[in-house]
């Protein structure tokens, strides 16, 4: 009798606990938010949020696909969204409890509705370039003075890659990123659909990928930072991290981050809310919450990637808005392209052809 | 009495039931499906609700086409016989350290013996990732191996071993080395010593004494520990994935890539269930090896 009354107690106490501690889990890239966010988030609203971080779109979509993930709020790229929706990984937005949404920026609305037709399913967190980081003093050394640093090249000829080989090269290990890059450098349309025109970049990144010391989505930025490698090709936030990192260190490595001048992929990371979601709710407001001005702002002016939020640029520091690497002029803009998904047999292509360039099989 | 048997008997294979049979089945069940945009990524799933008909219609939209498709490109038989190739001659090297490390501690004092086989474990308190990761600290190009060796003035560049096959050997070697010390040690603790006195009383030198008594003496802990390494290090994903480069070529980075990259769980599953029957040979060698041992004992 007593052990059952123990049990009751007990069962109501955890009952009670469940009300009392509404949670929120949020699934973020890595090093992409300013922590004191996550702190007054929990401030304000009394939502424990759970934080947890991935660092490829492949990890998160296997997530979204098996299912009961568990989050109520996922951070994918364009067009990993585009698929996700279609694959009916996510729910619809309630506007009504967004009204935040003011805030955001038309111009890149635009755009990322090419993925998210409408911008029914997502916000815009960030978005940036992928380009190149370099290592000033060491690319200068054996590159001579007149490296092309803000060039394809650096990149994509083998003569320049053969002396990078010697201070040590990252890239990015994802064929999305890259393979339009070297369509670009070979005058092709980066956003190619058809496994034939894609296929024509493979001598090129067979030629190079004996000098890439390592292909790999996050390590290229404590590399970077500690001088274990002079050029990266990543995202531009990570990169200019990399050199706040380096400077903080104060270790002699003098990091630069340049769009290329041919024209460089424009990504987005959409906030989105999982069809399964355990606490919808709670994720609108972490959402709207993300949207305010002076949040957004505090979260670019910490990991130095463009948001799609224009209300929030007058809180922007002047090294985030006014760093073309970041904010690129209307001329450089004017130059970025975005890509579409491939379907799933031209995807299957893709990856095989990846992995024969790694690893010459 | 009877149902005691029965339930002792019992337990065993309902654990291999539950926790090896059943999961084999839902991914050899998955590896006779086609890949789709959904979710689950896969089709047909096995809708219930419709009856015998839903059930009849799963079966039929079953194959073993992503089988074939292994055997069509020559990436997944290199990435198998890479990671043999890998992991053979790792064991080989974890044998070549950890057996003078074992036939110390058995000839150590008997005092010693429990203090050196805490430090043989003990690092397994530390997690498993920070310790493969600490690695990159050491032997990155501006790590602790490259700084000492251009001190010391031994080079004058720092060598890239970092994201070459060399750091896999050596972080499997390192991670494995007590899974094969103990064994050994074991074995070699049991040693009779006066086996010894009598094979160096009968005119064998110390050399002779110890390939000829020794180490046949030995035998199946080398061969438990050999397993041991083996089986785990030719499905090694972490290691490779963190030390190794472009030129490491192993199934279990495969199988990531098809899972994550291709988003291609059919495909995936295949190449897990091939992994699997390529690793039940050994399996069943180290079991009957261990039997022959237990009848040998008796």
């Amino acid at each position: 009798m007593r052990l059952r009354k123990t049990m009751v107690a007990a069962a109501a106490l955890l009952a009670a606990g469940a009300a009392g501690a509404e949670e929120v889990h949020v699934y973020n890239w890595s090093d992409y938010i300013d922590e004191a966010l996550l702190a007054k988030f929990e401030e304000e609203t009394g939502i424990k949020l759970i934080y947890d971080v991935f660092d490829s779109n492949e990890i998160l979509e296997t997530k979204m696909l098996a299912g009961a993930s568990g989050y109520d709020v996922v951070v994918p790229s364009g067009s990993f969204l585009q698929r996700q929706v279609q694959a009916g990984a996510f729910q619809k937005l309630d506007k009504s409890k967004l009204p935040n949404l003011a805030n955001m920026w038309d111009v890149i609305q635009e755009r990322t509705a090419k993925y998210d037709p409408g911008n029914e399913y997502s916000i815009n967190y960030m978005w940036g370039t992928t380009g190149i980081g370099i290592n000033v003093g060491k690319v200068k050394e054996v590159l001579g003075e007149d490296a092309p640093v803000n060039s394809l090249a650096l990149l994509f000829d083998p003569a320049n890659m053969e002396k990078l080989a010697t201070c040590g090269v990252h890239v990015l290990d994802a064929p999305t990123e890259i393979i339009p890059a070297a369509l670009k450098y070979i005058g092709e349309d980066p956003d190619a659909q058809d496994i034939e025109t894609i296929a024509k970049v493979e001598p090129v990144l067979t030629a190079i990928a004996p000098h890439v010391l390592k292909f790999h989505s996050s390590e290229y930025i404590n590399a970077l930072a500690n001088g274990d490698i002079c050029m990266a090709f990543g995202w531009s936030g990570d990169i200019l991290q990399a050199r706040d990192r380096a400077a903080e260190a104060n270790n002699g490595a003098e990091i630069e981050y340049h769009i290329p001048k041919e024209g460089a992929l424009m990504w987005f990371d959409q906030m989105a809310i999982p069809a399964d979601a355990p606490n919808p709710d709670a994720a609108h407001k972490f959402l709207n919450f993300i949207m305010d001005a002076q949040n957004a702002a505090a979260a670019s002016n910490y990991v130095y990637y463009a948001n799609g939020n224009k209300a929030s640029q007058e809180f922007l520091n002047e090294d985030v808005i006014g760093d073309t690497a970041i904010y690129p002029d209307a001329e450089t803009t004017a130059n970025l392209y975005t890509t579409s998904p491939w379907d799933p047999k031209v995807n299957r292509d893709v990856t095989r052809l990846w992995t024969k360039i790694k690893s010459g099989t | 009495m009877n149902l005691r048997r029965l339930f002792l008997i019992a337990t065993p294979y309902a654990w291999l039931a539950f926790f090896f049979l059943v999961p084999f089945g839902i991914v050899f069940k998955i590896a006779l499906s086609d890949y789709a945009i959904s979710i689950p990524p896969y089709t047909p799933t096995l809708d219930l609700s419709q009856g015998w008909a839903g059930v009849k219609e799963f079966l039929d939209g079953l194959d073993f086409e992503n089988f074939t498709f292994l055997a069509s490109d020559a990436l997944y038989i290199k990435a198998y016989l890479s990671s043999l190739k890998i992991a053979a001659i790792s064991t080989f090297i974890t044998l070549l350290v950890a057996y003078p490390i074992a036939y110390g501690m058995a000839q150590a004092p008997d005092e010693w013996r429990p203090t050196l086989m805490m430090l043989v474990i003990l690092p397994f308190w530390t997690s498993f990732l920070i310790r493969v990761y600490s690695w990159i600290g050491i032997l990155s190009g501006e790590g602790f191996l490259n700084q000492i060796l251009m001190w010391t003035g031994i080079i004058s560049q720092p060598l890239t071993i970092l994201n070459t096959n060399t750091a896999v050997y050596i972080g499997i070697v390192y991670t494995y080395l007590p899974f094969m010390i103990l064994p050994i040690y074991a074995a070699l603790e049991k040693l009779d010593i006066s086996l010894i006195e009598a094979a160096e009383d009968l005119g064998c030198t110390r050399i002779q004494a110890f390939w000829l008594v020794t180490f046949p003496l030995s035998r199946p802990g080398v061969i438990a520990g050999c397993f041991l390494v083996f089986i785990p290090a030719l499905g090694e994903f972490v290691i490779p994935s963190i030390l190794g480069g472009n030129e490491t070529l192993m199934i279990g980075k495969t199988l990531y890539d098809e899972f994550f990259a291709n988003r291609d769980w059919p495909v995936a599953s295949a190449v897990a269930v091939v992994l699997l029957l390529l690793l039940i040979v050994p399996i069943i060698l180290f079991q009957r090896n261990e039997q022959k041992q237990r009848e040998a004992g008796l």
